[in-house]
């Protein structure tokens, strides 16, 4: 059900003169709103962030340190930019369909694995957040995947099948409950699938147990305006020795 | 607050509930009045970056505790491992900052937007901390389908299924956007491994997932080869996100709506040094396709 977005508050008609003055190689007739709305939110964040604040951005130019990596979906209404405040620099941030986490497959998913080996293993971030949301379009596709295997969508069929063993989960445990309650519970268990899939990455193993990392999960409810947040944790506890027995 | 029960442990079944129960479910603030006293006291401690003007740089100041460290008698939470009700206590102020000055304040328009979403844009940016399209382009919640992956690459059709073009076929056909646009950006540590990359070195995942940018590299190496290392990765920065564009169109129901003039497709390159933004747009018709694998621009402006 598509509806029509309202203009955004982030459109700021005055400084548009600020950067009629400044455009160079502009060429004549461009009146595309579409681009008139990113040239808003740019001046904006330049006027009115970037430039008020040199002594966080003058360094942030040279590195960056962010402590969270979050996986969120790609969603429009989910960006945790909005919905944890994260400022520029503090997260590095994966985003795609229903923010999944697919276990290590160096052949297959290799742009996922690029992002987990690069804030953990480079940027040695302190903690990932793995972040769900209500009304998942990716989450009910895969739910309601059609049983005889046919797809309509390519793509977005297979890569949702990411999470199918959360669907079993679900259709197993809730087969009672509505579609849209069993894609509720969907949503939060992919979470936790994609958590436990990070435990394959060895770097993500060793942070775990050197205490270095901490992994969590959160679902944002837009519809009931909550946030929940939890915390994975996997212990492995000491081996009991078993001493031989004398025969 | 919930008490902590004991950890669980990692059975052999993953997907058991004992094995993954989580350690500490906190449902933070289903109702207006609780969360608006919790805000009260917490309010000084986070406010949003982007409220109203006054407010602006004072949260801008604490909230920099994050990312530079320092320590003030609130901030000394270093977000981290150690301090686990402190980070807890964080992301429910943020969530609650942001729950009473745009949602609250916004109240129908998030009703809508709970209903569907209809989003003109879709933006392939990079997962660096510092680019993020909310921030620096002022995207609002319902204006664009965001994909983030390591050097905002556009892998080709024939590459088979990932995680950007499932993300891709989703936006375009779908929810149907009208707009795609790739930002490349300064610095890019993608791109940097990308171009520094050696024939005989060990495979991982970031050698792996940018090789998918192997023509930008050529091309940039063809180009820009007089220039020094950090000018050619500037260069190949820009190169990448042409290329990812020539990519988009392997995509025949990409390629099928830009012919038809529906769907359009941008390039964008966001300089975080003197904070600067380059846009351009794939200019379809006026390319020649049979004479050369460059693509014509238009609509190309500089904002500073």
């Amino acid at each position: 059900m598509a509806h029509h977005n309202q203009p955004s508050k982030g459109f700021i008609p005055r400084f548009k003169n600020l950067l009629r003055d400044e455009e160079r190689g502009e060429e004549e007739g461009c009146k595309d709103p579409a681009v008139e709305r990113i040239v808003d939110g740019f001046i904006h964040f330049k006027t009115c962030v970037f430039d008020k604040n040199p002594e966080i951005f003058g360094p942030l130019a040279e590195a960056q340190h962010p402590k969270f990596l979050v996986f969120a979906c790609s969603d429009s209404r989910v960006s945790p930019s909005h919905v944890l405040n994260f400022h520029l620099g503090e997260a590095f941030m994966a985003r795609n369909i229903a923010n999944l986490v697919p276990a290590f497959n160096q052949l297959r998913y290799s742009d996922v694995g690029a992002i987990i080996e690069y804030a953990v293993g480079n940027l040695k971030v302190e903690n990932i957040l793995v972040m769900g949301h209500s009304r998942c379009g990716g989450i009910e596709r895969l739910m309601s995947l059609p049983q005889d295997g046919s797809t309509t969508y390519d793509f977005v069929d297979d890569w949702v099948k990411v999470a199918l063993p959360a669907k079993i989960k679900v259709k197993s445990e809730y087969g009672n409950l509505s579609a849209e309650e069993q894609n509720a519970k969907c949503e939060r268990e992919a979470v936790n699938l994609s958590l436990s899939n990070l435990l394959t990455y060895p770097y993500v193993r060793s942070g775990l147990e050197n205490k270095t990392l901490a992994l969590r999960g959160g679902h944002y409810d837009f519809v009931e305006g909550k946030f929940e947040l939890w915390e994975f944790k996997a212990v492995v506890t000491p081996p009991i020795n078993i001493p031989p027995i004398d025969i | 607050m919930a008490i902590l029960p004991p950890p669980p442990s990692v059975s052999k079944n993953p997907f058991s509930s004992s094995a993954l129960t989580p350690s500490r479910t906190s449902t933070i603030f289903d109702s207006k009045v609780k969360s608006r006293e919790i805000e009260h006291s917490h309010l000084s401690l986070f406010t949003g970056f982007y409220m109203s003007s006054g407010l602006k740089l004072k949260a801008a100041r604490k909230s920099v505790g994050l990312t530079k460290e320092l320590k003030t008698d609130k901030m000394e939470t270093k977000v981290g491992t150690a301090n686990e009700c402190d980070l807890f206590d964080e992301m429910k102020h943020r969530f609650l900052s942001f729950k009473h000055q745009k949602y609250m304040e916004d109240f129908e328009h998030y009703q809508n937007l709970a209903n569907g979403q209809a989003p003109k844009f879709m933006v392939i940016a990079c997962a660096d901390s510092r680019v993020c399209p909310s921030n620096i382009l002022g995207f609002q919640p319902g204006e664009a389908f965001v994909v983030r992956n390591v050097a905002n690459m556009v892998p080709p059709c024939e590459t088979g299924p990932s995680e950007t073009n499932a993300a891709l076929e989703f936006a375009v056909n779908s929810i149907k956007v009208e707009n795609i646009l790739v930002i490349g950006h300064s610095c890019c540590g993608g791109i940097r491994a990308l171009m520094s990359m050696q024939d005989e070195e060990d495979s991982s995942f970031i050698r792996s997932w940018v090789l998918v940018g192997k023509n930008a590299r050529l091309n940039t190496k063809a180009a820009a080869s007089n220039l020094n290392f950090d000018h050619q990765c500037r260069h190949c920065e820009k190169e990448s996100v042409n290329c990812s564009l020539k990519n988009l169109l392997t995509y025949p129901w990409i390629k099928e709506k830009v012919i038809k003039g529906i769907l359009s497709l941008h390039g964008g390159y966001y300089n975080f040094v003197d904070c600067t933004f380059e846009k351009w747009t794939l200019d379809y018709e006026g390319s020649h396709w049979e004479e050369s694998d460059k693509f014509a621009v238009k609509n190309r402006s500089f904002w500073s």
